[in-house]
């Protein structure tokens, strides 16, 4: 309740901050930029986000599942570790290798994102599926229960908060990173905030960097709801929560 | 009904987990794998239904050889239930009560029915539990569940992993004696796994002792207290044996089943001639059911002329699954050296008499001392 409280006074912050500096007309010698400008920018923002979770969450959850099974563990260590170093680049670095790999554009920067974006839930993902009790697998083959059967109706089920967490702070880290995306070729609100940078004028920084972090906090909002209902209630029970 | 013909499990790493285990365990049977941990008793278990395979030997069920089954075949139709733990915490109590139903494709009215019924079975009641979920649940009614699970399918077959394992003694003695009356009702080939001695003689009608990995002794309760077969045994049963075997031994082991009898209307010379044959001081009258009505002693032989006339009806009797203690502090009690025991509507079984607990217990005291 008192987290919930303290996150819609920082968004109502951000908001009228945002508000406020796109009402002024000019910030020293600069226009601010216009309403349409603000919208649009956030509206592509918004895409370029939601395009690289969906690939990057359709890309790591299949390779948790499959690094999870009884054959594959093996193939466990080398991925996880992978995804690990990957996490401890910065996403600059990581942006900015694309636009030599793949040109300047869009898709520069949604393959980076996806990248970048794919490692908290392939981490969460495989944490979630792994560290279920190895007793309820078991007693899920003892009845007779396929591979398929355990893992559509024990593993996927049992692991899905914890792999909706991993998509959750993963969306929430990449609505940040995609203000990078300008710098390869990329829209969004990056495109104000460097312009403020460049202009070394922080109110204009923060008419792009403002709507970002609303951005964010709103979208973790409402992942951790869907989080929440996705969550069996037997499990729910168990936490406390309900 | 389940055979293991010289089985043995070698892991990569090369440990003997089990190491040429030979046993069978006939139909409706309740054999319990004995040991102390890393024995091989879990492993035992695990290769019955497929769990773990096996490195050398055969397995066979109703004379099939597992291995000729479909393993997820086989599984669906072995009950197995393990410690509280391997409930699936995300269903309800009903949705994992009918998973193997599911599996085997029972349609939906029947499967429900089926949950209800076995809920009702293990002593809880259908509609308050049906919807709860397992954490919701204390851990002796998660036990009960987990039993109940494992009979969803109704198998003829079922494999415990000390399934009273993780709970509190007092519950624990509850759940062992409530479910050794399902176990009458349900009429089940049962493989239980315990590291518990008590547990292994209440529940056990045979044995299986395990250490490193081989099979020590295969026997009934009363063997391996009373006949053991080395030291080991010795040791791993207890000096407290002649204790334990009053306490956990069932009066069906050291019964005679078919004891001479009277009946009611027989002349006196007679019933005594039958007395002298047999070598007893005493026979058990029963009816033309089969019905107990008492005794006729052999010191009562002169005060008349048929048996009725000198029956003795103010005996006490047990049933079969009563403990010796309580059979013995029945004797005790009435003054009378044999004990006639009697099923649920005083049909005779068999009679017990005071030699036969002391003859058991002396083996064991005559054992120690030849040693």
């Amino acid at each position: 309740m008192r987290r919930q409280v303290v996150l819609i006074t920082i968004l109502a912050i951000l908001i009228g901050l945002t508000v406020w500096i796109t009402s002024l007309d000019k910030i020293g010698i600069y226009d601010v930029f216009s309403w349409s400008d603000l919208l649009s920018d956030a509206r592509a923002h918004l895409k370029m986000v939601l395009i690289a979770e969906v690939i990057a969450t359709s890309i790591a959850v299949p390779l948790a599942i499959l690094v999870t099974r009884p054959g594959l563990k093996r193939l466990a260590t080398p991925v996880i570790f992978g995804a690990n170093v990957g996490q401890t680049l910065p996403s600059l670095a990581v942006i900015a290798i694309m636009a030599p790999l793949l040109g300047f554009g869009l898709q520069s920067a949604i393959v980076a994102l996806c990248i970048y974006g794919l490692l908290p839930i392939l981490r969460n993902s495989y944490a979630g599926i792994n560290n279920i009790e190895p007793a309820i697998i078991e007693a899920g083959r003892g009845m007779g229960m396929t591979i398929g059967q355990i893992a559509r109706k024990i593993e996927l089920p049992l692991a899905l908060p914890v792999i909706m967490a991993g998509i959750r702070i993963s969306t929430v880290i990449t609505v940040g990173t995609a203000e990078l995306a300008v710098l390869v070729g990329g829209k969004g609100l990056g495109r104000i905030t460097f312009t403020g940078v460049l202009a070394r004028q922080p109110l204009l920084i923060l008419q792009g960097a403002a709507p970002t972090a609303a951005m964010a906090i709103i979208l973790g909002f409402i992942l951790e709801r869907i989080e929440k209902w996705m969550t069996p209630r037997g499990l729910q029970l168990k936490a406390g929560i309900s | 009904m389940i055979r293991l013909d010289q089985v043995t499990k070698i892991y990569p790493d090369g440990t003997e987990a089990v190491n040429e285990v030979s046993l069978e365990v006939g139909e409706g049977e309740l054999c319990v794998l004995l040991g102390p941990s890393g024995c091989g008793k879990t492993t035992t278990m695990k290769v019955i239904n497929r769990i773990i395979p096996i490195t050398k030997g055969k397995i066979y069920i109703d004379g099939t050889d597992t291995t000729k089954i479909d393993e997820d075949e086989l599984r669906r139709n072995i009950g197995y239930a393990i410690q509280e733990i391997g409930l699936f915490p995300h269903m309800t109590v009903g949705q994992n009560i009918q998973v193997v139903p599911a599996l085997k494709g029972w349609p939906k009215d029947k499967r429900s029915e089926r949950a209800e019924e076995l809920l009702e079975l293990v002593g809880m009641n259908s509609a308050e539990f049906m919807n709860k979920y397992p954490s919701e649940l204390s851990g002796g009614q998660r036990q009960r569940v987990g039993v109940a699970r494992a009979l969803g399918a109704d198998p003829p077959i079922l494999l415990m992993d000390e399934p009273f394992g993780a709970i509190d003694p007092i519950t624990r003695v509850r759940l062992q004696d409530e479910f050794l009356k399902i176990e009458q009702e349900i009429k089940k080939t049962i493989i239980f796994v315990t590291h518990d001695i008590y547990e292994a003689i209440k529940m056990g009608d045979k044995i299986a002792l395990m250490n490193e990995g081989r099979l020590v002794q295969y026997d009934t309760p009363s063997n391996l207290l009373f006949k053991p077969k080395n030291e080991f045994v010795e040791q791993f049963v207890g000096a407290d044996r002649a204790l334990k075997g009053l306490q956990l031994i069932r009066v069906k082991e050291l019964m005679t089943g078919t004891p001479p009898l009277a009946k009611a209307d027989e002349r006196v010379v007679t019933v005594q001639a039958r007395m002298e044959r047999e070598g007893v001081d005493c026979l058990a009258v029963v009816d033309n059911e089969g019905k107990f009505l008492g005794w006729v002693d052999r010191v009562n032989v002169g005060k008349g002329e048929t048996v009725r006339d000198i029956i003795n009806r103010s005996v006490a009797t047990a049933t079969a699954n009563a403990v010796l203690s309580e059979a013995l502090s029945l004797m005790l009690s009435s003054g009378f050296k044999t004990l006639a025991i009697v099923d649920g509507i005083n049909k005779l079984e068999g009679v017990l008499s005071f030699d036969a607990i002391q003859l058991a217990l002396s083996e064991v005291a005559q054992r120690r001392g030849s040693e």
